[in-house]
C-alpha cells in the first residue's frame, strides 16, 4: 500500500484507494467529506503512538474461551434452502442470479 | 415508570392492544421503524387460550431493528436491508418468546448500531423522550425511548461501544450492558465481534436482571457464549466502590457531575464504603476503541455485497460495480467512514502501527482494571460526559461525536459488565445516568446494588 508516508495526512488518492479496498464506489462529494473526517480520525487515534508498550501482549477477546469444540454433526437451523433463496435480490433455478460481470 | 410485574395477570391481548396503541400516539419519536401487530395479537391470543406460558406471558417488549425477529423486516436501520425479512430469530428473542413475551415492534437505531445519537438512521433519528428537540443518544436510541415512554416495560439493545448505556443515561431508564459473551449473538446483526453485546433497556433493576437472566446462558449457535452465571443475587453491605478520577474533571458538565454525587452520597449514606481511583489507560480508551471497532466493522460488513441478500444496485456491468454501487447505496456515511478506517488500520504498513498497538494498549486497560478490581467491587462515574444533546449538533464532526462514547468504550475493550442506571435530571429537566462497572461475571451484583439504591 502506497499511502503518504505522513501518517495523518489523506490525499485524495488515499481515500480512492481506501475506497477500493472497501467496495465502496464514493460519489465525489461523499470522498471529499470523507477525505477531512478519515484525517481528523487519525489525528485522533494517534495518541496511541505516544504509549510504550514494549513487551506488552496484545488482548484480542476478553472472555479467555479457548478451543470451544462441538460434534461434527449437521444441525437443523429451521431454515430451508427455498427460505435462503427468496432473499436473494434474484434467482433462477434454485440458484443465486447475478447479472454478466466478467 | 411501568415495571413486567404491572402486566401479570391481566388479558395479554388488552396489554398488546394497549402497547401498541401508545406506540401510535408515540409516533413523532420516531422510536420504532415497525410495528409487528399481527404477530403479537396472534401471540396473545394463544397466551389468553393457555398455550404460551412463562414467566412474561403477555408481556409486550421491543427489540432494536438489528436482531433477527419475524413479524417484520430487520433492517438495522440501512437501506441495505430494508426489506430483509429474517428467515429465523435470534436466540436473545426466542428465550424472551419461550418464556411467553410478546414483541410488538422494533425500534430504531444508527445504522448498522454505527453511531452515539440515533441520527445515523437511514431513516430518521429518534427524538428524546424528555425533549424532542434533542437526540435519543445511540445507537440503541428507539429502545431507551419507548422504555422511557412506558410503551413497554423493557426492550432489547446492543452495546458494542455504549449503545446501550449513553441512550438509557439520555432517557432515564436503565441500560445493562453485561460481561462480554453472557448473551447468545446468533441472529443479530455483527458489529464489532471483540466487543459485540447483548442487553436490556428496562424501568428498574429487579426487571433488567430477570430479562438478563432469561437472556443469558451458553447457545450452540454461538460458541463464544459463556456457561451460565446470571444468579439474581442480593447485595451485601459495605461494598468498595471506586469513583474513576479522569471522568470527574472539568471536562464533564457540571449538571452530570451533580447527579453524579449525588448518587455517591446515596451509595455512602448505605453504608458503602466510596474513595477515589485512578485508571490512567482510561484516556486512551476512545483511541483504542475507534482502531479495534473499525477494523472489525470492515471484517464483519464485507458479508453485504448485493449477491446473497440486501440490496443489490441496478445498471450493473462489472463485478466492481456489483458491489461498490450496492454498498455505497446501502451504506450511511457513518458506515463507510468506519469501514474506510477499518481497512486503513488495518493494511500492510499500518497494522503494527495502529492495530496492534491498540491491542497492546487494550492489554494495559485491562490490567488496571483487572488491579483495582483486587481492592474495589464497583467502579462508579457518569456514562457520558453531557446531557442528551441538541439533533444536529455533533453530525458535521466525527471526533465530536465520538466523544459522547468517552465514557463507555473502556468496559466494553475489558468485556466488563456496566450498567446506567438514573440518576435524576438537570435542572432543566434532562436525564443523567451514573455507571456502575463490575469485574466480568459480577452483573447480578451490579443490578442488586442499583436495586438497593432505588429508594433511598
Amino acid at each position: 500500500m502506497y499511502y503518504n508516508r505522513d501518517m495523518t495526512h489523506i490525499s485524495r488518492d488515499d481515500v480512492q484507494r481506501l475506497a477500493q479496498l472497501s467496495s465502496l464506489q464514493l460519489a465525489d462529494d461523499e470522498a471529499d467529506r470523507l477525505q477531512v473526517d478519515i484525517q481528523n480520525i487519525l489525528k485522533y487515534i494517534e495518541q496511541l503512538s505516544l504509549l510504550d508498550t514494549a513487551g506488552v501482549e496484545p488482548t484480542y477477546q476478553v472472555s479467555g474461551l479457548q478451543n470451544v469444540w462441538r460434534d461434527d454433526s449437521v444441525i437443523d437451523y429451521g431454515v430451508t434452502r427455498e427460505q435462503l433463496l427468496a432473499l436473494a435480490p434474484q434467482q433462477a433455478d434454485s440458484h443465486v442470479k447475478v447479472p454478466q460481470v466478467l | 415508570m411501568v415495571k413486567i410485574s404491572d402486566f401479570k395477570g391481566s388479558s395479554a391481548i388488552a396489554n398488546v392492544t394497549a402497547a401498541i396503541k401508545k406506540a401510535k400516539e408515540n409516533d413523532a419519536y420516531h422510536a420504532l421503524l415497525s410495528l409487528t401487530e399481527e404477530r403479537a395479537l396472534a401471540r396473545a391470543a394463544a397466551v389468553e387460550r393457555g398455550e404460551i406460558t412463562g414467566k412474561l406471558a403477555g408481556v409486550p417488549f421491543v427489540v432494536k431493528d438489528n436482531f433477527l425477529a419475524f413479524g417484520a423486516p430487520t433492517t438495522a436501520a440501512s437501506k441495505m436491508l430494508e426489506h430483509f425479512n429474517a428467515p429465523l430469530q435470534a436466540t436473545a428473542v426466542e428465550r424472551l418468546e419461550q418464556e411467553g413475551a410478546i414483541c410488538i415492534g422494533k425500534a430504531n437505531l444508527d445504522a448498522f448500531a454505527h453511531g452515539g445519537s440515533s441520527e445515523n438512521s437511514a431513516f430518521g433519528p429518534t427524538k428524546n423522550a424528555y425533549d424532542q428537540t434533542r437526540v435519543a443518544g445511540g445507537s440503541s436510541g428507539g429502545s431507551a425511548v419507548v422504555t422511557a415512554l412506558d410503551i413497554v416495560p423493557f426492550a432489547l439493545g446492543t452495546d458494542t461501544g455504549g449503545s446501550i448505556r449513553q441512550p438509557a443515561s439520555f432517557n432515564g431508564v436503565y441500560g445493562v450492558k453485561p460481561t462480554y459473551g453472557t448473551v447468545s449473538r446468533y441472529g443479530v446483526v455483527a458489529m464489532a465481534s471483540s466487543t459485540d453485546t447483548i442487553g436490556t433497556f428496562a424501568t428498574n433493576a429487579q426487571d433488567a436482571a430477570l430479562i438478563m437472566q432469561i437472556m443469558a446462558g451458553q447457545d450452540a449457535n454461538d460458541m463464544t457464549t459463556l456457561p451460565d452465571f446470571f444468579t439474581p443475587s442480593e447485595v451485601e453491605p459495605g461494598k468498595k466502590i471506586g469513583i474513576i478520577k479522569e471522568f470527574m474533571t472539568n471536562d464533564v458538565d457540571d449538571e452530570v457531575r451533580t447527579q453524579v454525587n449525588a448518587y455517591i452520597h446515596t451509595m455512602r449514606a448505605a453504608g458503602h464504603a466510596v474513595e477515589e481511583v485512578s485508571l490512567p489507560m482510561i484516556g486512551h480508551s476512545l483511541a483504542m476503541y475507534y482502531i479495534i471497532v473499525p477494523a472489525e466493522i470492515s471484517s464483519n460488513l464485507a458479508r453485504y455485497d448485493g449477491v446473497r441478500y440486501g440490496r443489490r444496485a441496478e445498471d450493473i456491468q462489472t463485478l466492481a460495480q456489483l458491489y461498490g454501487k450496492s454498498r455505497d447505496e446501502g451504506f450511511v456515511t457513518e458506515n463507510k467512514r468506519r469501514i474506510m478506517i477499518g481497512s486503513y488500520v488495518l493494511s500492510s504498513g499500518f497494522f503494527d502501527a495502529y492495530y496492534l498497538q491498540a491491542q497492546k494498549a487494550r492489554t494495559l486497560l485491562i490490567e488496571e482494571f483487572n488491579k483495582l478490581f483486587e481492592t474495589y467491587d464497583v467502579l462508579v462515574g457518569p456514562v457520558s460526559p453531557t446531557p442528551a444533546f441538541k439533533i444536529g449538533e455533533n453530525t458535521t464532526d466525527p471526533v465530536k461525536m465520538y466523544l459522547a462514547d468517552i465514557m463507555t468504550v473502556a468496559a466494553s475493550l475489558a468485556g466488563l459488565p456496566a450498567l446506567s442506571v438514573p440518576a435524576g435530571n438537570t435542572p432543566a429537566g434532562l436525564p443523567v445516568g451514573v455507571q456502575l462497572i463490575g469485574q466480568q461475571k459480577s452483573d447480578a451484583q451490579l443490578l442488586a446494588l442499583a436495586g438497593s439504591l432505588e429508594e433511598n
